[in-house]
């Protein structure tokens, strides 16, 4: 095992030290906004020590109670504080099954860090910057091993349809406890939408590849270029000696505005606009044979984080002008505040508060984007305020590229062609908490069910899924 | 290995027709319905449609029209060698019924489709009628293959060389107006399609087309493939290929298709200059 050094921290330093969280380096602002590395560069040794050192090792772990998977928090930090990185990492892995990717896309503020004992004083400590420290370190270092003993074979076989977080961790804990398992994914390339949609400057492919690999080590199948509903049916699986369907394909169904204009060349689908960039890799082209139109003047519309994401990639890809337009105010912006506040550093135009009306063309390319202001009003169901046209206010931004990014939905195909399968109003498919639809032996989890979510919500669905799966199969076992 | 190309022919200098293996895929796929392929690693996903489908040998063919870097790529793959991705069968299958007499117009890559759709068509008790056409007599493809299954094959030729001098929708016109014609299904160029829909529109002939937007994806995911239909705009991909080509907005296909153009000249130059034989 590797030897890390350990510096004891006084607690006249320790003290000191909680005052403020350790910063992560970064990349430079404008260097970065030319180039598709990374943004943030990770913890040192030294920073995490000194990062962990900072953790009250709370009894009552409010931290906890904030991640939806309740990664053991403050036992974790405890083997960092020690230099047992390698443990910390198990630690980890005994709650969430990616915690190299989840420590860098988890919305922390919102989970984990906003319940933080320590952050009602002063600054919460950096659980997620903690979580991606220790899962890279074990992916450089290797895990010392002891994990992989292959568990005894149940002889039932699971197909998992998708291969985004809620997929490969259903994979991933079956496969841990001798289910054969099989993942069906409709794209060339396996991690949903860690490989289509959040760029490479967030979370690096090679991670979500790590992850995928090693998976795939514990004995999981891809098939790739496979999709459900088109080339078998749910039906199917289970007629092909399955004896279970997990059901993970996402949400990803993207929808436009219906306003005019919205079909001029130059006006993308932020899936579109990004999986063009990360999955077919168009920012090396022509290296790489896919196209992607450069904007120079490049307008966003949405404020999540897929917007965030596709407003940044519009930079990268040397637009010199990239406005956001979203049609409520920075409170409502339901974006990360890291990605916000990287998005502000990196020069993004914010036009809050101001929402599309028409996408103007000339010759069949986008030439402007008009907008209405906007005001808001008294609270909607949701408690934000309902945002409503100020009369008169339309103005034109000129514009060659445009990115509806204003939300997803669910795609129609496996629905289709599952008769028994019951969804919801809004078209997802209806699950209880541990994954079971209404039909026997087919389980589904992740945006599929709940909607566009989260990286570790997806994760958590899945891990449930697994243990819903695995009863489910035992049960089959007694009778 | 899977994908392996079986067999190859060279149609024409820029039409190359392949078998390659796809046992799945062919147990399932249906007339109408098309693949996305990747040449190789660095490759774009492309729409082609299954221009054969034997369920029994489980391989599906190809006819791929060599225009840019991803067809140049494929026509360079032999016998024995691998297409790296095909995935589907995507989309929805053409209707196949008992209409009464089809007519079916093709041109260039347009023919794959045609065949599986027309040979369907004659088993479900149609009388079929194929139109097809090039520049000149020695440009013209799949005239003996859709003869397979044709009552007839009628030709039309820009310089008169083989059968009617002029263009296919003439043929189409004249075949409507002394025969009559239940159902035309038209593939082709986007072009073409639109001037078979408009020819057959007085008539009152319902008439399918199946539409060749851009695509990324084809599962319904990015929306590169938007289409307008009566208004309304539709995913190419999952809600067609095929749609009814008297609603369908013409010119806004045609423009979309025209996204790439600067970027795909740059390329096939990229292309040609890396493959070129360094002397
Ligand atoms: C641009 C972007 C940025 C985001 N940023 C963050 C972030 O910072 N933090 C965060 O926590 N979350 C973020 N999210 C949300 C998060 O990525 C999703 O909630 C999560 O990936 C959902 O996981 P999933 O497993 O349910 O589905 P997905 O990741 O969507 O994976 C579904 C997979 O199923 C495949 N599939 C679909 N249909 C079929 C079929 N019929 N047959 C076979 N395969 C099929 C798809 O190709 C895909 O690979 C972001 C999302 C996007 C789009
Ligand atoms: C449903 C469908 C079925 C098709 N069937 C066939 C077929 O059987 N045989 C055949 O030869 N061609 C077929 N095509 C057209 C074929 O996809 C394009 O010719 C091919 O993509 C060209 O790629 P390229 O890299 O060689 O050329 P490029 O130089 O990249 O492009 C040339 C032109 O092809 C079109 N095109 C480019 N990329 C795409 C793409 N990803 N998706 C769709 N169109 C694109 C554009 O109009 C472009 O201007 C079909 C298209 C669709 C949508
Ligand atoms: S998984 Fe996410 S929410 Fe849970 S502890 Fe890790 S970073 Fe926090
Ligand atoms: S609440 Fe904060 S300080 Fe307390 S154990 Fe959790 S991370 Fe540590
Ligand atoms: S090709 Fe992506 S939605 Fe049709």
């Amino acid at each position: 095992m590797v030897e890390t050094k350990i510096r004891e921290y006084t607690k006249e330093e320790i003290k000191e030290i909680r005052k403020t969280r350790t910063p992560i380096p970064e990349q430079d602002a404008v260097a970065r906004g030319k180039n598709f590395e990374e943004v943030a560069l990770g913890y040192t040794e030294e920073q995490a020590l000194r990062e962990a050192n900072r953790c009250m090792a709370c009894k009552k772990r409010d931290c906890v109670a904030g991640c939806p998977v309740e990664v053991p928090i403050p036992e974790f930090i405890q083997l960092v504080k020690v230099g047992d990185f390698i443990g910390a990492a198990k630690k980890i892995k005994e709650k969430n099954s990616l915690p190299a990717i989840c420590g860098r896309v988890c919305p922390q503020e919102n989970q984990c860090e906003s319940l933080c004992t320590l952050g009602k004083k002063m600054e919460p400590v950096a659980i997620g910057r903690l979580e991606r420290f220790i899962a890279d370190y074990e992916r450089m270092h290797g895990s010392g091993g002891g994990e992989n003993e292959k568990p005894k074979p149940t002889g039932f076989k699971v197909a998992v349809v998708g291969s985004g977080p809620a997929g490969l961790t259903v994979a991933s804990d079956l496969a841990k406890l001798g289910h054969e398992v099989t993942i069906f994914e409709a794209l060339h390339k396996a991690g949903g939408v860690l490989v289509y949609g959040i760029p490479e400057f967030r979370l690096p492919k090679a991670i979500v590849q790590s992850e995928v690999d090693g998976i795939e080590s514990l004995g999981v199948k891809f098939d790739l270029d496979s999709v459900v509903g088109k080339l078998y049916t749910v039906d199917e699986l289970l007629e092909r000696g399955f004896d279970a369907v997990f059901i993970g394909s996402g949400a990803g169904l993207p929808m436009f505005m219906n306003i005019p204009g919205e079909n001029l060349n130059g006006v993308y689908s932020a899936n579109e606009f990004l999986t063009r960039t990360n999955l077919m890799k168009a920012y090396l082209f022509p290296e790489y044979d896919t196209p992607i139109k450069k904007g120079k003047h490049v307008a966003v519309v949405g404020g999540g984080n897929v917007a965030m994401d596709a407003a940044r990639t519009a930079l990268r890809l040397g637009a010199e002008k990239v406005y956001l337009v979203y049609r409520r105010s920075m409170e409502e912006l339901p974006a990360r505040k890291e990605e916000v506040h990287h998005a502000i550093e990196e020069g993004i135009d914010f036009k809050l508060l101001n929402n599309p009306v028409e996408i103007i063309g000339e010759d069949g390319w986008v030439k402007g984007i008009k907008c209405v202001q906007m005001e808001l009003g008294e609270p909607d169901e949701s408690g934000r305020r309902r945002p409503a046209a100020v009369e008169g206010s339309e103005f034109v931004i000129d514009v060659d590229t445009v990115v509806m990014s204003i939300g997803t939905g669910s795609n129609p195909i496996i629905p289709n062609s599952t008769p028994g399968l019951d969804l919801n109003k809004k078209g997802y498919i209806a699950a209880d908490g541990g994954g079971a639809t209404s039909k026997p032996g087919v389980f589904a989890g992740g945006d599929i069910v709940t909607g566009a979510a989260t990286v570790i919500l997806a994760a958590g669905a899945g891990r449930k899924a697994a243990n819903s799966i695995h009863e489910y199969l035992m049960s089959k076992v007694k009778n | 290995m899977a994908n392996k190309i079986l067999e190859k022919r060279i149609l024409r200098s820029d039409l190359f027709y392949f078998v390659a293996e796809a046992s799945e895929l062919a147990k399932k796929a249906e007339a109408g319905q098309f693949v996305i392929v990747r040449a190789d690693e660095n490759g774009e996903r492309i729409p082609l449609s299954l221009a054969n489908i034997d369920p029994d040998r489980g391989t599906i063919s190809l006819l791929v029209q060599t225009i840019g870097v991803t067809s140049t790529k494929l026509s360079t793959l032999n016998v024995g060698d691998e297409i790296k991705d095909i995935a589907g069968p995507m989309g929805h299958k053409t209707p196949i019924e008992k209409y009464g007499r089809v007519i079916l117009v093709g041109g260039g890559f347009g023919a794959a489709p045609l065949y599986p759709i027309g040979r369907a068509m004659k088993e479900a008790g149609n009388a079929v009628v194929s139109i097809t056409g090039a520049r000149s007599e020695n440009l013209l493809v799949y005239e003996k293959e859709l003869g397979e299954f044709s009552d007839k094959v009628l030709i039309s030729t820009d310089d008169g060389s083989k059968g009617h001098k002029g263009l296919v929708t003439e043929v189409l016109k004249q075949e409507i107006e002394e025969n009559g014609a239940d159902l035309v299904i038209a593939i082709g160029p986007a072009i073409m399609m639109k001037f078979a829909s408009l020819t057959t529109k007085p008539y009152g002939v319902k008439t399918l087309v199946s539409l060749n937007p851009i695509m990324v994806d084809g599962t319904g995911m990015c929306g590169a493939c938007r289409v307008s239909v009566g208004g309304k705009t539709m995913f190419g991909c999952t809600d067609g290929p095929d749609f009814d080509g008297h609603l369908v907005d013409w010119d806004l296909l045609m423009s979309r298709q025209r996204t790439y153009l600067a970027e795909e000249k740059k390329a096939m130059e990229a292309y040609t200059r890396g493959s070129a034989p360094s002397s």
